[in-house]
């Protein structure tokens, strides 16, 4: 590992000032996927700031019944949270998806939503890789593609997010709080990450410094019916071929309202907006549902190695929305 | 350039000096000679080096020991209480719950942690319904809330076991 200088603040606004001054330096909090990832080389930062013990740790009830989750809340605390397990579902059983015990103990929400892509040949730092290594070319295409994207790649990349927790929150219309060294911004979730372009070492919108100070999720009553699917190579304990986070409001057997968010398919959680849309106000029924998912996949673009996504995906939508209206167990 | 820090370590306080590079793993077991975490995969796969951080179970090896000055940690060998295994290694024993070994310290050591946590009410992803108070712990949820810490030889048929005769040694119901 490349030597770095460690420093701790004595609260955020250091923290970030210190970061902003060192172009070649990273914010430091679980170091669940840094750690590893300065370990395989991927990334060398000069600098670590350790915002760990900075950061709020509290989920905070808000004046409008929205929740206000600090950055440095664990994975496990969030997915244990009797108001996130009763109010938001979809979110807690992503977090369960994800990851070990272990880790999800040290995870955090800020970290989590940065975690940076598990292609292989991301890692791989003998192969060509345009999001490690920009302009150096991507090695995913014309390879191994199984876990890649089927819907908004480009020519330079073509991986996947990884995250859980993030088509959770995505679904959930979660917006990102941030502090930089211009002072705080928020982001809504749907444009916090970023489709590759031609800039796929840029996984989200922001800048060096900016730090992830918390997550707010609005009040959503209809997320009481809500629910994360997930489809992998193992039982657990693994990343996601696929994955639907869904949430309906039915009245009288007609969508009235519904949310969706895809995993595993694209370089950011994937917003299933068309599958939205063509649901409002569709009867509750399997040949809705299947529309839904059509229309959302009508814009995929698979590859040879990743083809069998395009139906996985129908038929997890489908499932789910399903499951979603009968109510009962999964 | 070498840091101070302090360990609390099974109980002992250990002060030591580290580049800032080290893991905790490796503080724990080259520099302290705490060798009951292992280093399986050294990427957070295989749980062989898993320890009670702070009162939680964690990947020693994805934490940089310095960014943890301080903390209290707890290995395997810090299970035991005045030479009396933990109930846990008992059962381990018991049931045969390994065979070459290596993977054992950190999957006894995530097993009273997992416990922990299900006395804490959280859920698994093979809990049912998130929003029900209740946990039950059956195989099904022993399977999937260890699943971070892998067996080479394959001994989950007899771990699994063990972790349930130690769950229903403090929860007689």
């Amino acid at each position: 590992m490349k030597p770095f200088r460690y420093e701790r603040a004595t609260d955020m606004a250091e923290a970030v000032a210190t970061l902003a001054a060192e172009p070649g330096g990273a914010f430091l909090a679980g170091g669940t996927n840094l750690v590893d990832l300065m370990k395989v080389g991927v990334v060398e930062p000069d600098l670590l700031v350790d915002v760990r013990r900075l950061a709020s740790a509290t989920i905070e009830d808000l004046p409008d019944g929205a929740l206000r989750v600090g950055a440095a809340v664990t994975n496990s605390d969030l997915a244990a949270d009797r108001r996130i397990r009763s109010r938001y579902p979809v979110l807690s059983e992503a977090l369960l998806s994800g990851a070990s015990g272990q880790l999800r103990n040290v995870a955090t929400v800020g970290g989590n939503l940065l975690q940076r892509t598990r292609c292989v040949y991301f890692y791989d730092t003998t192969t060509p890789c345009n999001k490690r290594q920009p302009g150096s070319g991507c090695s995913a295409i014309g390879g191994y593609t199984r876990y890649h994207a089927i819907l908004g790649a480009s020519a330079s990349c073509i991986a996947t997010h990884p995250s859980d927790m993030a088509v959770g929150l995505l679904a959930l219309d979660a917006t990102v709080l941030v502090l930089g060294p211009n002072g705080e911004r928020s982001i809504p979730l749907s444009e916090f990450h970023r489709l590759p372009g031609d800039e796929p070492q840029r996984d989200t919108v922001l800048a060096h410094g900016e730090l992830i100070t918390a997550v707010d999720l609005p009040r959503l009553p209809f997320a009481e019916r809500s629910r994360y699917y997930k489809v992998r190579d193992r039982a657990s304990y693994a990343f996601a071929l696929v994955s639907v986070a869904a949430a309906l409001d039915l009245a009288d057997g007609v969508v009235q309202d519904a949310r969706i968010a895809l995993g595993g398919v694209a370089h950011k959680p994937w917003r299933a907006t068309l599958a939205e849309a063509s649901l409002r106000g569709a009867p509750a029924t399997e040949d809705s549902f299947l529309r839904a998912a059509d229309e959302e996949l009508a814009r995929a673009e698979p590859l040879a190695g990743n083809a069998f996504k395009v139906p996985l995906l129908r038929n997890t939508l489908t499932k789910v929305l399903r499951q979603l209206v009968q109510g009962g167990a999964r | 350039m070498e840091v101070g820090i302090t360990l609390n370590v099974d109980g002992r306080r250990r002060k030591l000096a580290i580049d800032p590079r080290t893991t905790l793993l490796d503080a724990l077991r080259e520099r302290l000679g705490i060798t009951s975490p292992k280093k399986g995969c050294d990427h957070g796969q295989c749980g062989a080096c898993t320890v009670l951080l702070d009162g939680r179970r964690a990947n020693s090896c994805l934490a940089l020991a310095i960014a943890y000055d301080g903390a209290e940690i707890v290995t395997a060998e810090g299970l035991a209480t005045d030479g009396d295994l933990h109930p846990m290694q008992r059962a381990f024993i018991e049931h045969d719950g390994f065979q070459c070994g290596y993977c054992t310290p950190g999957q006894v050591v995530s097993a009273v942690g997992m416990l922990q946590e299900v006395e804490a009410g959280w859920p698994s992803h093979a809990t049912v319904d998130v929003g029900a108070g209740d946990v039950s712990l059956g195989d099904e949820e022993i399977r999937e809330r260890m699943s971070g810490n892998l067996c080479r030889c394959g001994a989950y048929a007899n771990i699994v076991p063990a972790i349930r005769q130690a769950t229903d040694a403090r929860d007689p119901e």
